[in-house]
C-alpha cells in the first residue's frame, strides 16, 4: 500500500514537473503549438492521477477533495517527513 | 493567491544525519544567493513590470523558487533529524544549534541571518531582469560549491535537480529580457524606463 502510494505520487511529480517546465517555456514561446498541445495533454493525464490519489489518500492541495467523513488534511505526513 | 500542494517538486529522502553538510546546504535556504532571496526578488519585482508576459515569468519562477525553498529546508531537516548532542559537539552546526536547536531558520552557512539586502527590486525592467539573470548564476555557482562537498547520492540527487533549474531559469529570464528590449527604442534601450516614464 505504501509503495503504491509512492508510485502514484511519483507519477504526479513527473507529470507536474513536465508541466512546470513547459509552463516556463510557453511563457516565452506563447505561439508554440506543439508545447501547448503537450501541456494540455499532460494536464488531462494529471487530473486523472490526482483524482485517483485524492480518492485513496485524501486531498493533495488546499483546494483538493476531502473524500472522507473526517478532516484528513492534517492527518497524513507532510512532504518533509520521510 | 497561492494554493499549497502536499508534495515536494522533486523527492527528498535522506536516511542519515550529517550536521556539517546541513550547515553548508542551509545557505541555499536563507543565504545571499538562496531560494528565499530568489522567491522574494521575483515576486516583489512583478508589481513594477509593465509587460504581462514578463510579469507571468516572474510569477511562475518566483512560485517555483518557493517550492525549491521547501526542498532545501527538507534536506536540512532530514540531515539534522534525531541528532544527538555528541554528534553536534565540535561541528560548525553547534553554533546554529544553540540558537535554533534543529529548527529551520533563514540563515547563511556562515550563520548570518537572512536580510532583504540580498536582493534588489529596482522598478526598471532591464535592471531587474539583469539582476535576475545574475541571481540564477550566483545560485548555480553556490550549488556547484555544495556539490564539491557532497558525495552521497541521497543528497546529491535533489541538489543536482535544483542546480539544473537555475540554468533553465537563467535561459527564460534571458528570453524575457530580449522581449522587453524588443519593445524599446532599438537605438537606445535606456531612453526611458517603461515602468516609470510616460
Amino acid at each position: 500500500m505504501a509503495v503504491y502510494h509512492n508510485a502514484l505520487l511519483m507519477r504526479i511529480n513527473e507529470l507536474s514537473f513536465a508541466m512546470d517546465e513547459l509552463r516556463l517555456f510557453l511563457d516565452t514561446h506563447p505561439d508554440c503549438r506543439e508545447a501547448l498541445a503537450q501541456y494540455n495533454e499532460l494536464q488531462r493525464q494529471r487530473m486523472a492521477v490526482v483524482a485517483e490519489y485524492e480518492a485513496k489518500y485524501g486531498p493533495l492541495s488546499s483546494y483538493g477533495n476531502p473524500n472522507c467523513d473526517n478532516w484528513d488534511w492534517g492527518t497524513r505526513p507532510w512532504p518533509w517527513q520521510n | 493567491m497561492w494554493s499549497y500542494e502536499k508534495r515536494l517538486q522533486y523527492p527528498v529522502n535522506i536516511n542519515f544525519t550529517n550536521p556539517k553538510l546541513a550547515q553548508v546546504i542551509l545557505s541555499q535556504f536563507g543565504g545571499p544567493d538562496g531560494e528565499n532571496a530568489a522567491a522574494s526578488r521575483y515576486l516583489s519585482q512583478r508589481y513594477a513590470m509593465p509587460y504581462h508576459n514578463v510579469a507571468g515569468i516572474l510569477t511562475d519562477i518566483g512560485t517555483e523558487e518557493m517550492a525549491h525553498e521547501e526542498m532545501v529546508a527538507t534536506i536540512v531537516h532530514q540531515l539534522t533529524k534525531n541528532l544527538t548532542p555528541e554528534q553536534i559537539e565540535g561541528t560548525p552546526f553547534a553554533n546554529y544549534y544553540v540558537d535554533h536547536t534543529t529548527g529551520i531558520y533563514h540563515a547563511a552557512a556562515s550563520g548570518v541571518p537572512y536580510t532583504a539586502a540580498y536582493y534588489q527590486s529596482k522598478g526598471d525592467p532591464i535592471t531587474d531582469l539583469m539582476e535576475d539573470m545574475a541571481a540564477e548564476q550566483k545560485a548555480r555557482t553556490t550549488y556547484d560549491n555544495i556539490l564539491r562537498l557532497v558525495h552521497d547520492p541521497e543528497v546529491c540527487d535533489p541538489i543536482r535537480f535544483l542546480r539544473e533549474r537555475e540554468i533553465v531559469h537563467f535561459q527564460r529570464f534571458g528570453e524575457a529580457l530580449r522581449s522587453v528590449q524588443d519593445r524599446l527604442n532599438s537605438k537606445n534601450f535606456y531612453a526611458l524606463n517603461p515602468a516609470f516614464d510616460k
